[in-house]
């Protein structure tokens, strides 16, 4: 009696554990699933894809006109030996370093000035003065570089006007030597809002006892930002530098908008707008897809080279 | 963030290339069903840019329950082809019927993304060939025996020019290159903030056409062998004129269609455009304060006694290589750009310039509403027409255009004749290279 009864209930209680314990083997699994599958569809497999094709090219045969005339063979390292000696790529760096050293000073310089400003304890009108900074980040490149674009052109310009007006004689801004400005004056631009609200941000996490203390010692306000904010902000600062780097190393809507109103904006004006003319004009995946990958494997040793080096002065407190 | 822009290119070819496999995996299934013998209408695709296209196909649709055509609204010549080439890629999802300007021919037939429609024509009309122009019958030919399209319009080009400042400063209209430059010379001492006209290295299709004219045919099929000769005389010619007016300062050296340029027409500081028959529209769009002050005259020639034009702009309507329906659809096009009815719709529709002559003389009967004050423009534009050279185009004429907008960019902005000839040198160069490369049998 006693045994039948046992036998049942201690199989069902161990099919139950069994259940039991493969549902919370599953569990993580299904919950990580989306994340797994959108991660690997839209992330992982496009990059496995391009750095597959940047090994590969596509070999015509005699006219090569009509069906089989394109066969797809792989191609070792030539695309990327192509790409790393290619004078136009290495002249597009150049030109990319130039316009970061131009940019990346002056919107972190403006964005931390602005946030000093508008935390200082004077300021008027934070709310208004917060957003109009911000504005142009809401703005889409592309539209904003149209914008510009019209204001850079002397003849429908209404600063050329003025100029002219009084009788200045103020360069183009698209003649060869002043394009990297034109170009990094809409960086600059549309770039400041955001960082200085990511500057103004961490200002405002600075306990205010902090400012007591130092004024009751007769600290003034400009020592107090250089003293306390300043170094208490580094941290925001660094991170904004590694994206406007990483911004800089990337820029394409811009140029290639400006283009067509120019004739200096070459089509391998920056390394990405090489990688879209060998694509999509010159129809060459292959040596763009390579092209890609050094980009980005230069993108991640800039990033994380950057943060190594600063890792101990900027975040040694949080050790 | 941003991180990852570098990958977003390869993302977006795999994700169209998903996309379009399961598009065409729908369309697929639906069409297997309808083949020839099965009596159900057949439908077909149609990728297109031109405007209200979709009226005109809608008479083919009325008369012709069998053959059903859907338009398909493209952004323009560059993206569409750019999207078929990757339809193409993927096997799958390139609509029936294409269509596709005259130099972006041989890169699609060199991707294989067009279908030789020869045999399906010559059922429709043994003749077709005989009522196109011969250099534009021979951009869908490629100079074969195969048909890869059927020509819908046309960009012959002229001269324009604001007759009512030609008449304020006394000039005459220039009929040959030497008196255009001279033309342009007197404009300047006129007036300096005045010019006849602009050198534009952002419009390669503009300089093909004024090389075209010149006598030039950049790419040749020799034997089995493309050859390629945009380093030839008649482009040393044309690049050597335009850097001198450049060079000068006689000839404006800022790009066309900025808005610099739309407000310099409207205002009247650019007097001259060397354009084609397509001007109409767009001066009426960037300049609508100077109707009825511009006409048009003929290209001012190298060779007075054998006059000739080239042609800017142009389009021809193709059949996909992955269309289940060729004979149809070649059929459809066929009528679309030769019958009476479809090409007066073009006109009335699409604002075009059909290219095929019988039809021509019905449907263009009134000048363009912004030139009514130049009664013989069709007239004088058909005649026009008819002196525009062979040019063939090859299979890389993106990588040409795209290395003229480099070279000519810099040796127009720095105002220098013998950069002018320098940039016709590396266009070859970088033209040759590529074909070879890419493993293309060429010769020089």
């Amino acid at each position: 009696m006693t045994a039948t009864q046992d036998a049942p209930t201690t199989t069902a209680t161990s099919r139950r554990t069994t259940a039991g314990r493969d549902g919370r083997r599953t569990a993580p699994y299904f919950f990580l699933a989306p994340a797994i599958v959108l991660f690997v569809v839209f992330l992982a497999l496009p990059i496995a894809y391009a750095v597959y094709l940047s090994f590969r090219t596509e070999q015509v045969s005699g006219l090569g006109l009509g069906s089989g005339a394109r066969t797809q063979v792989w191609t070792g390292f030539t695309n990327y030996a192509q790409a790393l000696t290619d004078p136009e790529f290495l002249a597009s760096v150049g030109r990319v370093a130039l316009y970061g050293v131009i940019v990346v000073p002056t919107m972190l310089g403006l964005a931390l000035i602005f946030a000093l400003m508008l935390d200082s304890r004077r300021s008027r009108a934070r709310g208004f003065s917060r957003i109009s900074i911000f504005l142009p980040y809401a703005v889409p490149a592309v539209i904003s570089s149209l914008l510009w674009g019209f204001l850079y052109l002397p003849d429908v310009s209404p600063f050329y006007y003025v100029f002219d007006r009084l009788g200045w004689d103020v360069p183009s801004l698209f003649s060869s030597n002043l394009v990297i400005f034109a170009v990094a004056n809409i960086a600059v631009w549309g770039g400041v809002g955001f960082n200085m609200v990511v500057i103004y941000t961490s200002l405002k996490a600075i306990p205010t006892e902090l400012y007591e203390a130092a004024r009751l010692d007769g600290c003034s306000e400009t020592r107090i930002a250089w003293r306390i904010k300043i170094p208490i902000v580094t941290p925001s600062i660094i991170m904004t530098f590694v994206f406007s780097m990483i911004a800089t190393l990337q820029v394409f809507a811009e140029p290639t908008t400006l283009k067509p109103l120019s004739n200096t904006i070459s089509s391998t004006w920056t390394p990405l707008m090489k990688v879209y003319r060998d694509a999509f004009i010159r129809g060459d995946l292959y040596s763009a897809a390579a092209t890609s990958v050094i980009i980005a494997v230069a993108t991640f040793a800039l990033s994380f080279g950057f943060l190594h080096l600063v890792q101990s002065r900027a975040f040694g407190q949080e050790k | 963030m941003r991180l990852h822009t570098g990958f977003k290119l390869a993302s977006t070819i795999a994700v169209t290339a998903l996309l379009a496999t399961a598009c065409s995996g729908g369309e697929a299934s639906t069409t297997g069903e309808d083949d020839q013998s099965a009596a159900g209408p057949v439908d077909l695709t149609f990728w297109t840019w031109a405007p209200n296209m979709e009226n005109v196909v809608e008479i083919w649709n009325d008369e012709n329950p069998d053959i059903q055509v859907t338009v398909n609204k493209q952004d323009g010549g560059d993206p569409a082809v750019t999207k078929l080439l990757t339809a193409i890629q993927a096997g799958s999802g390139a609509p029936d019927i294409m269509q596709a300007e005259y130099q972006k021919i041989p890169t699609l037939v060199s991707s294989d993304a067009l279908a030789d429609i020869a045999d399906d024509v010559d059922d429709v009309d043994p003749s077709i060939a005989e009522g196109f122009p011969e250099g534009v019958w021979n951009a869908v030919t490629l100079g074969s025996d195969a048909v890869y399209a059927v020509p819908q319009d046309s960009g012959p080009m002229e001269f324009y020019y604001r007759a009512d400042v030609f008449e304020e400063l006394g000039l005459d209209v220039p009929t040959t290159w030497d008196e255009y430059a001279d033309v342009a010379r007197a404009v300047q001492e006129a007036d300096p903030e005045k010019y006849l006209g602009t050198f534009s290295a952002t419009d390669a299709g503009w300089f093909t056409g004024l090389a075209q004219q010149a006598g030039a045919s950049w790419w040749g099929i020799d034997g089995d062998a493309w050859s390629v000769s945009i380093d030839s005389e008649p482009t040393r010619r044309v690049a050597e004129y335009w850097g001198g007016l450049v060079e000068e300062g006689v000839i404006d050296n800022k790009p066309m269609y900025t808005p610099e340029w739309n407000a310099a027409l409207n205002d009247g500081s650019q007097i001259g455009w060397l354009s084609a028959v397509w001007a109409p529209g767009v001066l009426q769009g960037n300049a609508p304060d100077t109707a009825g002050l511009w006409e048009m005259a003929p290209m001012p020639q190298w060779d007075s006694a054998a006059p000739a034009t080239g042609n800017w702009g142009g389009s021809a309507v193709a059949v996909t290589t992955q269309s289940e329906h060729p004979a149809q659809a070649a059929e459809f096009i066929s009528w679309l750009n030769t019958s009476q009815e479809a090409v007066d719709a073009l006109v009335s529709e699409a604002g075009i310039y059909p290219a095929y002559t019988p039809a021509q003389a019905g449907a263009l009967s009134a000048p363009p509403e912004f030139f009514s004050n130049q009664p013989d423009f069709y007239e004088l534009a058909g005649e026009i027409a008819q002196t525009a050279g062979s040019f063939t185009y090859g299979p890389n004429v993106n990588v040409a255009y795209s290395a003229y907008n480099d070279e000519f960019g810099r040796a127009a902005e720095a105002r220098s004749q013998s950069e002018f000839l320098q940039a016709v040198e590396s266009m070859q160069s970088v033209t040759f290279d590529d074909l070879e490369s890419s493993g293309f049998n060429v010769t020089e």
